[in-house]
Order: structure tokens, then C-alpha cells, then sequence
């Protein structure tokens, strides 16, 4: 599904080089230290940066040149994710049609959209008058509504109390099994990763490992995972 | 983006050629050798001296005010500061007509002064372009000086009463670093500001010993048409212009906060007294013309001739356009910056240093043999007056535009928003309040400019401000102050009604 071959991003003395391919329906946790590379590693999936080489494939599919929004992936960062100026219903929409001009069945996706994160009631409303998770959940409906394949999640819910975290952490990963989408989701926190990512990669040092059983992994973290757990 | 680049570029065009393809053209006229005689060297001198001496003056009363404004805190004070910024959008005809009904031969201090038999006061000559002067660049110098005063952080006031400091140490170690660094920029930006003034000069000057090079122009194009004589004085006020561009390489002109001036610095209670004599004395300067527009002008403006709301109207019309155009080019202009290339971005405040009248001589020049030139009168007026409110526009519009596609840019690329989209649902919901005071600024100085218009027009198309100088000249006084409180609550309207629209609704 999503294949990242003999990238190599080296800019200012950080380098990143990864290697690795995705089957289609994965979950996969990407965790490491800060500054390893984890943001970037999103980014050049995401089409944010440009690696100095390499290729990356998704669905067969050469996507190395293609425009952040022209490619099939959602991306929640940790914040900026919505317009605050725009309406909830407007925010979702934008992931349909950016000029949201809707016609009648797209309006129905919307509206379908809307109800399975259960933000029907304040839809009309601004983000920010909402709480933390139900913004969250915004940029959730956001990704079920997009044509995309790929869901990645830069600590979105970092911000979140447990309890919420986890909640929205079910979440992510039921929309994922229904809309059959890879999963990237970077973390600091094991637990998380075992709740809903199958895979897990380490980045460390500059470098992308390819992918392991998040089970494993934990119960025979390598050395580099090791020191940073 | 495509539009951003092409649009951009074309009023990137449009400003250099506004700019310096009219002068081009109008040194085009300078024919044989042109002798200066001693008339002219006393253009050139009164521009300097009248210019010097009001930044003089506007500083060294703006260094007590700002102090005593920054260290005093009373009722009112926050109405104060808000209306030192009025007179940036007070049109130039309107506060003469209020200096004139204060200071002038038969002004309210003339007739104070009668009971004493003393003389009364003429605000003619020298001295009353300096006091016009001082009059709309002392409320800006304050607020220039309090950004200054606002910048020296608490700690170091704390630590100086800790050491024991006398209002001499505090002075010395406190506010005289903070003063050498702002007056130079202020007195620069003053400076500018009076060389290049025309309606105070047009009103209050004239004759020999009180021209300034704008007026001179004015005088050499409308009165002897000698094309050749405007050529050379468009020159020497490009060459003044572009000395004082070269000096704010060295020294940069401040930048105009709109906000957060009204903090309070506590200190000693020293020198109250005197602190609020300067309150006291900037607020009544400041007011009391403003009063006599309203005072004298309330009965008149029932009785206005027709002839005035026609003016009235073209004043509106001028202003509307000119403020929608300032806008849209504030736009391109700022999007070329962000998208493209931030080299530009000196271009965008090249209108500071030019002289609208040698714009409108080239424009003439340029179009006299295809078009009638009181047919162009009121379009180059919006023309001029759009590219001369293009600097505050980008002041107003490119830091936030800046900010947007910081926080919003990618967002709105993950989502292939562009072009439209983009305009429609990320730039202008964040811009709107920007746009807005920047429409009610231009609009506000559109409707009380007395420039270019005075160069071309005729009754027939003549602006509100123009009509104003006509009444004033044939001592027609009762309907010039009407027909002064009509403009000044006109520009006021629209000034309050674009930065209102802007704010409407206005999201976080």
C-alpha cells in the first residue's frame, strides 16, 4: 500500500533515510526520541517536504512530485488542524470540496459524516467554542469525508486527558477499519500504541526500521528503543 | 497563484510608473537652460526651514506630553490617546478651518486678546504653517514617543528606585538612551511628511516668503502653465524626496502601532504639576478647533447651497473607489510578497516619497492631447489617492496575510485549497479587519484630500474639500464651516463604517 523506497532527506546536518513498505489495512505506531525525525518522516509521506532522494509509492502509485493536496492522505497534527474562523459542518466540508460548493449527495456524506462522530448538535458552531475532543473529532470526520487511503496522526490528542485519549484513540481506529485506511501514528506513550497499532516502527539516529509487531517490540525492545523508553 | 503573480506584478507596474514614469514624463518639458532665481532658492529655503522647524517643534513639545501621558494616570486618558490618532484621518482642510477659528484675525484668542487690546493674531505666513503643521504631527510624535517610553521594560524603573535614582539619574540613564534611539526616526518621518505637504501651504502660505516646492508647482502649472518651470520643480522636490528616502536607509522611519499605548508606568509624583499643565495644554491644542468646526459650523450646515452636496457627493464617490482600489492593490502587492519574491516590498512604499501633484503634472502631460483634463480630474484623484494609501495598506494588510499562511498555509494546501477557494474561506475571513481599516483609512484620506484635485478641476467637478478652500477664499466663512463639519463627519462615517464592517462578525 504505502511503499517508501531509499529515501534520504539531508538538510542541515539532520538526516533521515528510510525503507519500508506498509500492507494495506496496517496500523502502525512510529515512535523514537524527539528530534529522531518522526515529524519529518510524516511530512515527506505527507508531501510537506521534499526528500533529497528516493521514492514514495502509494496504492501503485509514484507520489514523490505530487502536491500535498493532491495526495490521497489525511494528516491531524497536534494543532492547527481547523479554521477557527469557519463553522464545524464548514471544516468537514472543505475536505470534500475546498470551495465548498456541495451537491445534494455530497451534502448527504457531510451530514452522514457529522453524525458518526456524534457532532450533530453543534455543527452550525465554531471550533472554538468546543472542548478539546470534540475538535478532535472534527478533524476526524474530516478524514472520513476526504478521498484518501492513508491516516496520519502527529500526536493529535497529546492535549487530551487519558481517559479522552483513549476514547478518541478507539475512535481513530474503528473509522480506520471502515474506511480501510493505513494508519500512521506517531506517540511518546507505549500504552497507546498497544491500544490500536499492530505494527510499530522505530525512528532513531536518523534512521526509519522497518516495521515489527508492536507486541514484540515492547517485549524485546532493541537498543536504541531501549535508552529512549 | 498565477493571479497573484500577474496581478501583483501589474500593480507593481502601475506603482513604478505612477511614480517615476510621470516624472519621466514631465522632465521631458524641460526646455534651453533654466536659471534658479532668488524666488526659487526661497522655495527651496521655506520648504527646508517650514519642515525643520515643525519637526523641531512637534518633538520638543511631544518629549513632556508623551512623558507626562506615560507616567499620569487620570480620566479620560484612554479617550485622549485614542484621539491623538484622529488627526491622521482629520482631513487638512477641516482642521485649518479650526486652527483659523482659534488662532486667526478674527478667531476666538483674537477676541480674547482684544480685551486686552492687544492685536489680533493672523495664522497667515510662516508661522501658521508651522502651527497646521505642529498641529496634525504633535499627536503622532506623541504616539511615536509613548511606543518609546512603553519600550524602557518596569524592571529598570524598579531597579532605579531601588538605587535611589533622582528624577535627573532616571533621565540620564533611562530616558535619554530611549530618546536618541526614537526622535532621529520621528523627526525623519515628520520631516517627510512636511516637505511634501500642499494643502496647509496652499491654505495658509503663499507669496514670496511662505512656498514650499509643492505649492510652487501648483502655482506654475494652474496659474502661468509654464510646463518647463513645473519640470524643474517636480525635480527638486524628487530630489528632496529622494535625500530624505536615502536618509531612512540610516535612520528607519518608526513603525505606527495602533494599540497598546495605554499602559501606565508608575513613578514618583514629581513634577505633577507640570505633567498635567502638558496634558492639559495638547488636549485643549487638540480640541478646541475640532470644537470651533462643530460650533460654528452646526447652524451653517443646515443652509448649504446645493452646489456643496453635489461636491459632497463626488467627495463620496472619489473615496469609495479609491479606497476599493487601494484595497485590491494592497492585496496583489501583499500576496506577490508572500507567494513570490519579498523583493518587491520597497516598491509598495515608494508612494511615501512621492509628490502627488507631480504625479497629477504627468498624468496631464501624458493624456492632454487625447482627453479633456477636467475629464480626468476625479478619476486621477482616486488613481492618486489609491496609490498614495498603498503603503498603509500593506502596513495594515501583509503582517496579518503573513501570519495566516504561517498558522493556515499548510491546512489549506493538505486540502488543495487554492486560488478562489482559498481567497474565499481561508484569506479573507482573517483579513476582513485588516481590510476594513485600511478601506476606512484610504477612504477617510481620499475624502479630505486637497491635491491633485485643485490641479484640474473646475466647479463643475470640483470635491468637498476644494469647495471648502473656494468659500474660504471668497470669505464666504459661515458656509465653509459647514460645509467643513459635513466633510468631517463624512470622513468620520466612513471611517467608522469600513473599520466597523471589517470587525462585524469578526472571528478570533
Amino acid at each position: 500500500m504505502l511503499t517508501l523506497s531509499s529515501i534520504v532527506y539531508d538538510v542541515n546536518k539532520f538526516t533521515l533515510s528510510a525503507n519500508f513498505h506498509l500492507p494495506k489495512r496496517s496500523r502502525v505506531a512510529i515512535i523514537g526520541p524527539s528530534g529522531a525525525g518522526k515529524s519529518t518522516l510524516l511530512s515527506i509521506i505527507s508531501g510537506f517536504t521534499k526528500p533529497c532522494s528516493g521514492r514514495v509509492m502509494l496504492d501503485n502509485e509514484d507520489i514523490t512530485r505530487v502536491s500535498p493536496g493532491q495526495r490521497k492522505v489525511t494528516s491531524l497534527f497536534q494543532d492547527g488542524n481547523l479554521f477557527p474562523h469557519l463553522t464545524v459542518e464548514q471544516n468537514i466540508a472543505l475536505g470534500i470540496r475546498p470551495d465548498l460548493k456541495l451537491n445534494t449527495s455530497q451534502t448527504l456524506l457531510l451530514e452522514a459524516a457529522i453524525k458518526r462522530v456524534g457532532l450533530s448538535d453543534v455543527s452550525k458552531r465554531k471550533p472554538n467554542t468546543l472542548s478539546g475532543g470534540q475538535q478532535s473529532r472534527i478533524s476526524l470526520a474530516r478524514a472520513l469525508v476526504r478521498d484518501c487511503v492513508l491516516l496520519l496522526l502527529d500526536e493529535p490528542f497529546s492535549a487530551l486527558g487519558p481517559a479522552l485519549k483513549s476514547e478518541m484513540l478507539e475512535l481513530v481506529k474503528e473509522i480506520s477499519i471502515e474506511k480501510d485506511l493505513v494508519l500512521m501514528f506517531v506517540t511518546h506513550d507505549p500504552e497507546d500504541a498497544k491500544q490500536i497499532c499492530d505494527l510499530s516502527i522505530v525512528v532513531a539516529e536518523g534512521n526509519v526500521y522497518p516495521p515489527n509487531s508492536t507486541t514484540q517490540l515492547f517485549l524485546n525492545p532493541p537498543e536504541v528503543l531501549k535508552n529512549y523508553l | 497563484m498565477r493571479l497573484s503573480l500577474i496581478g501583483g506584478l501589474i500593480v507593481i507596474s502601475l506603482i513604478i510608473f505612477l511614480t517615476f514614469g510621470t516624472l519621466l514624463a514631465v522632465t521631458f518639458r524641460i526646455e534651453g537652460s533654466f536659471i534658479m532665481d532668488r524666488y526659487d532658492w526661497g522655495v527651496i529655503r521655506f520648504t527646508f526651514l517650514q519642515a525643520f522647524v515643525s519637526a523641531v517643534t512637534s518633538l520638543i513639545l511631544a518629549i513632556p506630553i508623551s512623558r507626562a501621558l506615560v507616567r499620569r494616570n487620570f480620566i479620560g486618558r484612554k479617550i485622549l490617546i485614542t484621539l491623538l490618532g484622529a488627526p491622521f484621518i482629520l482631513p487638512i482642510i477641516v482642521a485649518i478651518l479650526g486652527l483659523i477659528a482659534v488662532f486667526g484675525r478674527t478667531g476666538f484668542l483674537s477676541d480674547f486678546l482684544g480685551f486686552f487690546d492687544i492685536k489680533p493674531l493672523t495664522l497667515y505666513g510662516l508661522h501658521g504653517v508651522i502651527i497646521a503643521h505642529v498641529f496634525f504631527n504633535l499627536p503622532l510624535a506623541v504616539r511615536l514617543l509613548l511606543q518609546g517610553w512603553l519600550s524602557i521594560p518596569a524592571e529598570r524603573f524598579r531597579l532605579g528606585q531601588a538605587l535611589n535614582f533622582s528624577a535627573l539619574n532616571f533621565f540620564k540613564h533611562l530616558e535619554v538612551p530611549m530618546l536618541s534611539r526614537f526622535v532621529p526616526g520621528a523627526f525623519l518621518l515628520i520631516f517627510l511628511i512636511c516637505t511634501t505637504s500642499f494643502a496647509v501651504a496652499l491654505a495658509l502660505g503663499g507669496g514670496p516668503k511662505a512656498t514650499t516646492v509643492e505649492l510652487s508647482i501648483y502655482q506654475a502649472f494652474r496659474f502661468e502653465f509654464d510646463l518647463a518651470r513645473v519640470a524643474i520643480l517636480a525635480l527638486i522636490q524628487f530630489l528632496i524626496c529622494g535625500l530624505i528616502a536615502i536618509l531612512s536607509f540610516w535612520i528607519a522611519l518608526p513603525t505606527y502601532q495602533g494599540s497598546g499605548l495605554d499602559r501606565v508606568i508608575p513613578t514618583n509624583s514629581q513634577g505633577k504639576i507640570i505633567d498635567f499643565i502638558f496634558i492639559l495644554g495638547a488636549t485643549l491644542f487638540l480640541v478646541l478647533p475640532l470644537f470651533m468646526i462643530i460650533f460654528r459650523g452646526s447652524l451653517a450646515l443646515f443652509l448649504l447651497p446645493d452646489s456643496i452636496f453635489m461636491a459632497a457627493f463626488r467627495s463620496i464617490c472619489v473615496a469609495l473607489f479609491a479606497s476599493i482600489l487601494t484595497v485590491v492593490m494592497g492585496l496583489f502587492i501583499a500576496s506577490l510578497l508572500v507567494y513570490h519574491s519579498k523583493k518587491f516590498e520597497i516598491i509598495g512604499y515608494l508612494p511615501i516619497a512621492a509628490s502627488p501633484l507631480v504625479i497629477g503634472v504627468g498624468l496631464f502631460i501624458m493624456s492632454y492631447q487625447w482627453m479633456d483634463p477636467v475629464s480626468i480630474a476625479l478619476p486621477a484623484a482616486v488613481l492618486i489617492n489609491a496609490l498614495m494609501c498603498v503603503p498603509f495598506a500593506l502596513r495594515a494588510i501583509l503582517p496579518t496575510y503573513i501570519d495566516i499562511e504561517k498558522n493556515y498555509g499548510q491546512l489549506a494546501d493538505s486540502l488543495s485549497m487554492s486560488g478562489w477557494a482559498r481567497f474565499r474561506w481561508l484569506l479573507w475571513p482573517r483579513l476582513r479587519r485588516s481590510v476594513g481599516f485600511c478601506m476606512g483609512l484610504a477612504a477617510a484620506l481620499s475624502m479630505g484630500d486637497l491635491g491633485v484635485i485643485a490641479l484640474f478641476s473646475d466647479p463643475d467637478h470640483s470635491t468637498l474639500p476644494l469647495e471648502i478652500y473656494r468659500l474660504m477664499m471668497a470669505y464666504r466663512m459661515n458656509d465653509a464651516y459647514g460645509a467643513a463639519l459635513l466633510l468631517l463627519l463624512l470622513s468620520i462615517s466612513l471611517f467608522w463604517i469600513f473599520d466597523r464592517g471589517g470587525r462585524l462578525d469578526a472571528n478570533p
